[in-house]
């Protein structure tokens, strides 16, 4: 009974906060890196430099005006924002953040689910989060924002191909689609799959940038042109729930990029018995550090590279990423025929 | 039983959405409705225990192809309703023309699977290897299906041609 209800349960409870925790966090960390790129100090007022802020943000967002515009289409205006943060949110519930722990007697797994088909899960499950971009732009009835879903859900949909056929040379490599059997693979074979798929990782981490719509690749939000973007329209909560989303799409590709490529919860060197001390530091610990260096990745790469252009973020989706991921899927299947 | 209240809350659903697509005025409307009809047909897979099937219904119909759905309904100006045309009735007679045909398709097919009954969950749910149903299915469709299958592929390519023949500059 409590195995079958209650352990899942306070697992739901415990992932959502903590996502929603780490998410408001995520945009200090990023004000602050931002800043220190720029020789600036960031937030600093809130607290002892500004550890506070994000609680400050979330009561300024929560007690905003909510505007809805006046011709707007009112139904799917407020859908829009959920259906955007829904699928960040549930896309957690196949991601391992470590593997068994005991806890008051009780062997609880540290994931909600462990399906035989997670990756196909994630994949499809951010697959639907287009629909908020899109009908956002759609329901605000205003240009800017339209032109800006446009651009969005144009560029989602062509980097998604790339991503999807770079996943399926992935699943090659790992012969299996559940993400909890990726990790138990990685330790079996004595290598993260980074080195078997070096490619796959560099694109699939490019493609993740676009699908998060992060620089260099944030047309939808280019201020310059399109005053702010797809959520132009949106004020208080309703705007920080695609704010919520944006972050935690962030973090759901850098968690699936962990779980691929960098061994999940592995500690570095399983195998190996000089090592072996680093098991003391639990498994959950190695996953949210991997996390956190490619999140911070995310970052340095914002506050470093300046944005595309429109057509030249096509010609990289179309004419390098996809041919790249297609070559790859051939080569790995037949080095695993013939190997 | 439990299986069996899921099925038929999920049909209702199934068919409450299916109705709203056709009945909603905005086609915006109409295709929100469509995924969410689509999202129900694929927990409907979920539960016969076929979660490869379920996740592909989302990846390519809810998450792909109703997306250029929205994008046609989008960008082609469609402000002018279905009553400003002359005689708003026009299709009625192929309306009624079809369903006949589906109705006597689905009765012939209810009344062969009344005479030879499939066992339509039980190799789904005994299909849970380590790969799952996934497994078998790639098996299925790489020996046993394969012609089917690779002739479903060209006619993906030959209509992917020929979308890229008609939007191509004449010079």
């Amino acid at each position: 009974m409590t195995d079958l209800f209650v352990v899942p349960l306070l697992q739901i409870v415990v992932v959502l906060n903590a996502v929603l925790v780490a998410v408001t966090y995520m945009v200090l960390l990023e004000r602050k890196i931002i800043a220190w790129v720029q020789s600036r100090l960031g937030p600093m007022r809130v607290g002892p430099h500004g550890i506070l802020q994000p609680i400050a943000d979330a009561l300024k967002l929560l007690l905003k005006e909510d505007i809805t515009p006046i011709r707007a289409d009112r139904w799917i205006f407020t859908l829009a924002p959920i259906i955007s943060l829904v699928p960040a949110l549930i896309a957690f519930a196949v991601i391992p953040f470590g593997g068994e722990a005991t806890l008051f007697g009780h062997r609880v797994p540290l994931y909600i689910a462990n399906v035989n088909v997670g990756l196909l899960y994630i994949v499809s499950i951010t697959s639907i989060g287009v629909y908020g971009i899109i009908l956002a732009g759609y329901s605000s009835n205003s240009k800017y924002p339209l032109l800006a879903s446009l651009r969005a859900s144009a560029q989602l949909i062509s980097y998604e191909v790339a991503v999807t056929l770079m996943l399926v040379s992935v699943i090659v490599t790992t012969r299996t689609l559940s993400l909890v059997g990726i990790v138990e693979g990685q330790m079996r074979q004595h290598i993260w799959y980074v080195f078997i798929q070096p490619v796959a990782a560099v694109v699939l981490f490019i493609g993740g940038l676009a699908e998060t719509n992060r620089t260099p690749f944030d047309l939808a939000e280019a201020e310059q042109e399109l005053t702010g973007g797809f959520h132009t329209e949106y004020s208080g909560m309703r705007f920080a729930m695609f704010f919520l989303a944006e972050y935690a799409n962030m973090i759901v590709v850098s968690a699936v990029m962990t779980t691929l490529f960098f061994g999940g919860w592995l500690s570095p060197f399983p195998n190996v018995a000089a090592a072996h001390f680093l098991w003391y530091i639990p498994g959950w610990i190695w996953f949210l550090l991997k996390t956190f260096v490619l999140l911070y990745v995310f970052i340095w790469i914002r506050a470093t590279l300046p944005r595309y252009r429109y057509d030249q973020l096509m010609r990289l989706g179309w004419k390098v990423l996809i041919p790249v991921a297609l070559v790859n899927l051939v080569v790995s299947a037949i080095v695993r025929v013939f190997l | 039983m439990l299986d069996a209240i899921a099925f038929y809350t999920l049909a209702a659903l199934i068919l409450a959405f299916a109705i709203a697509v056709i009945t909603a005025r905005n086609p915006v409307h109409s295709v929100v409705f469509l995924v969410i009809n689509f999202l129900a047909v694929a927990i409907v897979y979920i539960v016969l225990g076929a979660e490869f099937l379920a996740m592909i219904q989302v990846l390519v119909y809810a998450g792909g192809i109703v997306v250029l759905y929205l994008f046609v309904v989008m960008l082609v100006n469609l402000k002018r309703g279905p009553e400003a045309h002359q005689d708003p009735r026009r299709q009625t007679g192929a309306g009624v023309g079809l369903a006949v045909a589906v109705l006597a398709e689905l009765t012939a097919i209810l009344a062969y699977t009344g005479r030879n009954p499939l066992p339509a969950v039980v190799p789904a749910a005994s299909a849970r290897g380590p790969g799952g149903n996934t497994e078998q299915l790639g098996w299925l469709l790489y020996t046993t299906y394969l012609i089917p299958f690779e002739v479903a592929s060209m006619l993906l390519l030959v209509a992917m041609i020929g979308a890229i023949v008609l939007a191509r500059k004449v010079d």
